[in-house]
């Protein structure tokens, strides 16, 4: 039987991760990154953010873009889940509804990539709601 | 809620949004006695007497963005669906602790879904929250504790993708190792 992962693996892979960060030190403003904040409310869970925030996670790695990926509550945009708040650095946030897997595809490809707005920006009149 | 670890990030919200600094989320799964336990335990700002026995209620909770509160009562209505029984204990100032439990061979009990992949996105959401999972079940126990990660870890972020991929393997393994039910 192969051996269950325990934290000394996961101190090799710090050790790993260390020798790759200094690089990225110069970046950790996190006003310079783009900022992801999915909605994680009951509406937003039932509606399968999750996925869409794993997804997120996982495909902006692999595509080399830096950003925060966090979690945020209720906007109030029920109908609409799974929303999606966006920040590019500098500039004013914008929420996507309807998110799934596809629509954050081509979210991070045309919106994050080259700031080329999408469908289903929700409402029209945004201001960001302090949670 | 299509499984009970999306129950478990529900309810865990709700104390990240109490300002909880610690959440305890324990399953145990008792085949002996055919329940199946879920506590949600946090130090957060607690509520009133009062607001804790009218929290059920769909139609209370302390949002401003909407009038309705759907949370704590979808997993009573799936607790209690299997004949089992739903608690919340609080006080101000001290914290609160949800119980749900299941009758554990009910066909109306939830799976419990990406259990690992729910707790380490709540970690990794939540930096700065001490989170600690302890899941029971009759052939034995594991404990994950983000305190243990995050010394492990000294100062690399815990959002590190690698990090994640390892942790969800982590205790997909640990979990499999102690014959966790679907």
């Amino acid at each position: 039987m192969t051996q269950v992962k325990s934290l000394a693996d996961l101190r090799r892979i710090k050790e790993t991760l260390q020798g790759k960060m200094s690089l990225r030190e110069n970046s950790n403003n996190p006003e310079s990154l783009v900022q992801i904040r999915v909605a994680m409310a009951t509406c937003g869970i039932a509606s399968g953010a999750k996925q869409v925030m794993e997804f997120f996670i996982e495909e902006l790695d692999k595509r080399n873009i830096q950003a925060v990926v966090t979690q945020t509550g209720c906007m109030g945009y029920c109908f609409a889940e799974p929303t999606v708040e966006i920040t590019l650095p500098g500039q004013a946030p914008v929420v996507y509804g309807y998110v799934d897997t596809a629509k954050a595809d081509s979210i991070i490809e045309k919106y994050i990539k080259n700031g080329e707005l999408l469908d289903g920006i929700i409402p029209v009149n945004y201001e960001t709601i302090q949670k | 809620m299509k499984d009970l670890s999306m129950h478990i990030m529900d309810i865990v919200q709700n104390s990240v949004t109490a300002k909880a600094t610690k959440i305890k989320i324990e399953i145990i799964e008792n085949m002996d006695e055919d329940t199946y336990t879920i506590i949600i335990e946090d130090n957060g700002i607690g509520m009133s007497r009062e607001f804790v026995s009218t929290v059920t209620d769909p139609y209370v909770t302390t949002r401003t963005t909407r009038k309705i509160g759907l949370g704590i009562p979808l997993l009573k209505q799936n607790a209690e669906r299997t004949g089992g029984i739903f608690s919340i204990d609080s006080e101000e100032g001290i914290g609160t602790t949800v119980k749900a439990e299941f009758i554990f061979m009910h066909p109306d009990r939830l799976p419990i879904g990406d259990i690992a992949g729910t707790v380490v996105l709540l970690c990794t959401a939540n930096p700065e929250i001490a989170i600690n999972y302890h899941h029971v079940t009759n052939s034995g126990e594991y404990n994950y504790d983000t305190t243990e990660i995050a010394e492990t870890l000294d100062g690399i972020s815990i959002s590190e993708p690698s990090v994640i991929k390892f942790l969800k393997e982590m205790i997909n393994e640990n979990l499999h190792l102690i014959g966790i039910s679907k």
